[in-house]
């Protein structure tokens, strides 16, 4: 136990390699994500098409063959990236399609009355965008997205696999050196829960906050 | 001057296999007001909307002060359409309220009002909210400037839909059977507010299926069907017309 204890800096630089990957996913996976999102809602056929095709690609596969792949299979055409960049981009790509959907979705929950109302009094397409559609779909954004953002946490313990130190393989190294398995998991287990305790706190909190959006 | 404010010529519009404007053709000056109408299906609604190019219209063409709105020549093969800002431009000139109110969820009945004198007209945030709280005085809401669609009848909603298109002072107001969404009691209210704004002498087109206030409010009546205008004359005109399909029509809303 007091081995455990002892190592307790360790498993902290572990997690907060852990945050540092989930806090970049989320910051890409969001951006682009709801870029592309609007891309497939509103863009021209083929850039509808094209990321269609990827966003279905992408989620039809295991995200841990996904960061295998970044990190294993893409040297083969000469692109090298250290594990912790591969990680980041590996989850990234893989939380773009989730994002795109949760996007698509949200505006789509949009009544295209509020857009032709937004026409109506002279609004760009843009304008329109950040003054009604964006605040309205928010409601319908973040629950989905926030999920999201936990799933990225917990998900990230896979980038342990191809040698990124995050919390989870931080613990594996502990628990080589002082063979105390079980007190080791359970300072994981009860670290992981806060991260994800605390998101799944503030997603009650936004989701009340944007609830008096009604239609 | 001479010009009518907007000139619909020979219109035409389809949606798939479905021909629903069938060559339309009217005029409306400055200052008249226009009641639309006709059994649903007839093609009111899409008039109104290629008007204010919410709908892209296929064949002939629609003029306001002598521009045409919906594409860069008033026809041939041709013709481009216009870019989606240029349309902006043309919609922010054209005032219209809908059926369904399509206030924006998010934003108080003043900042419904406000958000196209600001981001449109460019208003500063004091001009605009003056504006905004005057027209919102002007259809009786006052109390209600803070409330959101969602804590206002129908009614009150309609409302705010006029305020916001007319704070915009467009050269003319649309008004697509703006009473159709509303409990019968509330009606009268938001006819009221449309009635003050005809004394303004406001330019307005009118889709409605409420007679008596067509004959007392308009300087014409046309009545549509199937896709074309069938009769087109003053309120005394209409309603003393021997036109079988238009008796068949207003026999049928009477009951």
């Amino acid at each position: 136990m007091e081995a455990a204890l002892s190592s307790l800096p360790y498993l902290m630089d572990g997690l907060l390699v852990t945050l540092q990957v989930t806090l970049l996913v989320v910051v890409f996976a969001t951006i682009i994500g709801v870029i592309l999102g609007v891309g497939i809602s509103y863009g021209p056929l083929w850039l509808r098409i094209i990321v269609r095709i990827f966003s279905d690609f992408i989620r039809g596969i295991p995200v841990l063959v996904l960061i295998f792949f970044v990190y294993y299979g893409l040297p083969a055409i000469g692109i090298n990236m250290e594990t912790f960049t591969a990680a980041v981009v590996a989850l990234s790509i893989f939380k773009i399609s989730h994002v795109i959907e949760n996007t698509r979705g949200a505006i789509q929950s949009v009544h295209h009355g509020q857009m032709e109302a937004g026409k109506a009094i002279g609004l760009k397409f843009h304008e329109r965008l950040i003054y009604i559609i964006f605040p309205i779909a928010l409601r319908r954004f973040l629950p989905p997205w926030i999920n999201s953002v936990a799933d990225t946490a917990k998900g990230s313990a896979l980038v342990s696999l191809i040698g990124v130190v995050d919390l989870m393989l931080a613990m594996q190294k502990v628990i080589g050196r002082t063979y105390e398995a079980m007190p080791v998991y359970i300072v994981g287990l009860i670290i992981y829960f806060i991260i994800n305790f605390s998101l799944s706190l503030s997603s009650r909190k936004l989701e009340a906050k944007y609830a008096f959006i009604k239609e | 001057m001479s010009h009518p404010l907007i000139q619909v010529k020979n219109l035409y519009k389809s949606f798939g296999d479905t021909e629903v404007l069938k060559g339309v053709s009217i005029d409306i000056n400055r200052g008249e007001v226009v009641s639309i109408i006709g059994p649903s299906g007839s093609g009111k609604t899409t008039l109104l909307r290629c008007i204010n190019v919410l709908t892209k219209y296929d064949k002939g063409s629609i003029k306001i002060d002598n521009v045409e709105i919906g594409y860069t020549s008033d026809d041939g093969k041709n013709r481009k359409e216009r870019s989606e800002n240029q349309l902006s431009e043309f919609r922010s000139e054209l005032g219209m309220v809908f059926q369904l109110f399509y206030l924006f969820p998010h934003l108080t009945a003043l900042e419904n009002v406000m958000l196209g004198l600001r981001k449109v007209r460019k208003l500063s945030k004091v001009k605009a909210t003056d504006q905004a709280k005057y027209w919102l005085q002007r259809v009786g809401l006052t109390e209600k400037i803070n409330s959101l669609p969602s804590e206002m009848s129908g009614g009150q909603q309609q409302r705010v839909g006029i305020a916001r298109a007319v704070a915009m002072d467009p050269k003319v107001l649309l008004l697509d059977e703006i009473t159709s969404a509303l409990d019968p009691e509330l009606v009268g209210e938001v006819l009221e507010v449309v009635q003050k704004l005809v004394e303004d002498g406001m330019t307005m087109i009118i889709v409605t299926h409420e007679m008596s206030f067509a004959k007392d409010v308009s300087n014409r009546i046309v009545f549509m069907d199937e896709g074309k205008i069938e009769i087109d004359g003053t309120p005394s005109e209409i309603f003393d017309s021997k036109n079988e399909r238009l008796n068949t029509f207003l026999a049928r809303i009477k009951k």
